[in-house]
């Protein structure tokens, strides 16, 4: 098995439309109810580890404690057009079944979605 | 060349693919099966011709590739526990002996290593330049040439796919039923577009390496056609690449011009290759009167041209049947180039008017940087006298083409227009 990062990137900006980048309310409850849909089948197929959402990129800190007293930053680490705005993690046999996975994941919360494989090694 | 070198060309040419597939799969790492595969052919060059030719060469490579990988590992203490257990694996097992049984396995495994090279999660200029490497066993200087790019520009590249593959866990497997039909798709858009680059290639570049990417892309799609019979779409492909390739000699003239369809000297034509990609294409027929699936892109290219290379002078050429496979065509890709490829066929059915008059009203704002466009609109321009037109399309198609014969033939033909 191996452990992927699924993460729906999108403009910060949708934190500040009315209905969070989605073009109507309607539009945003059916996402939500197929994203709920699509983790409960993660779950019962035996592929979910974590997922949530993030707020806007707008609300991170960035810290860095490498010096002697740790320096605060106001904002995300890089000004970009788009940011992460959720994420799954999930535990599956190869890149394939992930690629199947995020497929239906961009389908049922209306994004992008970047797989990236987790450095752990692939577990006995 | 002697008799021993042309054995090992030879076996390269039919073992290579195999040594690296079964490696691969042995050791799950794409860089040790290659390394170990190079390592046993440099052994081969240097022992054969004192000890002769092994009665089985491709055993022989895959023992010696394996007992390669397995030193190497070895000596290199940060393996991973999968390759560690494949090493024990291999030593208590010893190497595959290819026997009669063993066939279809093999077979599966260098199918696995095309899927593997051609996975659409790898840029596709990764794809052929990882295909030609592990499948084909070009070296990554042939590669570089062949793609007009730096050697170590060629050698990142296929070191990135192969960290890719393992970093992110692409499967080596042969895909499930299901997605068979896309990923072979996937995998024949790599070799046709290794056969494009080889047949009309950008720039100048007159490499023989070059010119061998057309072999090389039908000796792989001759090995996907062993291994997959059934499909239609590598059937036509191959039929396709070999009616193309059939035609290679006639297609510039002496003088470096390209020299089109119509005026090509056909008895120059490889009528051999015509015949097997004309019984292909029959086959393909026969499917689909039966009920078949329905043709594909390229059951339907390769149809056009076995009409185009079923008559001896070009004027007896079939354009309404030509029309009407473009026809099919559209149905299945209805792109702006192909509309113009029918356009063109139009033109020698209808006429030149009913042709441009097609072009220009439903082509022009989607094809206006593409060379063949203006091309065509030139050829039709000056065949209906408008040479002050004809002349300015010529210009633009010049400057638009990148494949020097082509630029050769435009400037000549622009060049004899008459006075406006």
């Amino acid at each position: 098995m191996a452990k992927y990062l699924m993460s729906v990137w999108g403009p910060d900006s949708d934190y500040e439309l009315e209905n969070y980048g989605y073009s109507s309310p309607e539009e945003m409850m059916s996402s939500f109810e197929a994203t709920g849909k699509f983790n409960d089948k993660l779950q019962a197929e035996g592929y979910f580890v974590f997922a949530d959402g993030l707020d806007a990129a707008k609300t991170a800190t960035v810290v860095d404690g490498q010096g002697e007293k740790p320096i605060i930053t106001d904002g995300p680490y890089a000004e970009a057009k788009e940011h992460m705005a959720g994420f799954w993690i999930i535990d599956v046999p190869d890149l394939d079944v992930a690629l199947k996975l995020a497929a239906e994941a961009s389908a049922a919360c209306l994004g992008k979605v970047e797989v990236r494989p987790m450095q752990t090694g692939p577990e006995a | 060349m002697t008799d021993v070198t042309e054995a090992i060309t030879r076996v390269h040419h039919e073992e290579w693919a195999r040594v690296v597939a079964s490696l691969t799969k042995r050791f799950g790492d794409l860089g040790v099966a290659e390394d170990a595969a190079a390592e046993a052919f440099m052994v081969a060059v240097e022992r054969w011709p004192l000890d002769g030719v092994p009665p089985n060469p491709g055993a022989w490579l895959t023992t010696t590739a394996n007992r390669r990988a397995i030193d190497r590992i070895r000596r290199e203490s940060k393996r991973d526990d999968k390759q560690k257990e494949a090493v024990a694996l291999a030593e208590i097992q010893g190497p595959d002996e290819p026997s009669p049984d063993r066939h279809s396995a093999i077979e599966d495994d260098r199918l696995r290593l095309l899927f593997t090279c051609c996975h659409p999660a790898l840029a596709p200029e990764a794809r052929i330049a990882l295909t030609l490497r592990m499948v084909g066993g070009l070296t990554v200087p042939e590669i570089a040439n062949a793609f007009l790019v730096q050697e170590t520009t060629m050698g990142q590249r296929i070191t990135r796919a192969k960290n890719k593959i393992k970093a992110a866990h692409i499967p080596y497997r042969v895909p499930e039923a299901a997605d068979l039909p896309e990923r072979v798709s996937g995998v024949l858009a790599v070799l046709f577009l290794v056969f494009n680059e080889g047949y009309l290639s950008s720039g100048d570049h007159e490499s023989s390496v070059r010119g061998d990417l057309t072999l090389e892309a039908i000796r792989l799609t001759r090995l996907v056609r062993a291994l997959l019979p059934d499909d239609g779409e590598v059937a036509g492909l191959l039929a396709l690449m070999l009616l193309i390739e059939a035609r290679r000699t006639a297609r510039v003239s002496a003088t470096g011009e390209l020299v089109r369809l119509d005026e090509q000297d056909r008895g120059s034509w490889d009528l051999d290759l015509i015949a097997e990609g004309h019984r292909l294409v029959r086959e393909r027929l026969a499917v689909v009167a039966d009920g078949g699936a329905r043709p594909g892109r390229y059951q339907i290219l390769a149809a056009i041209n076995a009409v185009h290379t079923s008559v001896r002078d070009a004027r007896d050429t079939d354009w309404s049947q030509i029309v009407a496979l473009y026809d099919q065509m559209i149905r299945v890709d209805g792109s702006p180039i192909v509309r113009l490829n029918r356009a063109i066929a139009v033109a020698e059915m209808d006429g030149p008017e009913v042709a441009l008059a097609e072009i220009d009203r439903h082509l022009g704002p989607s094809l206006d940087d593409y060379h063949a466009f203006h091309a065509t609109r030139a050829d039709l321009l000056r065949r209906l006298g408008r040479s002050g037109e004809s002349r300015a399309a010529y210009d633009r198609a010049i400057e638009l083409a990148e494949n020097a014969a082509e630029v050769a033939l435009l400037t000549r033909r622009r060049d004899q227009l008459g006075p406006s």
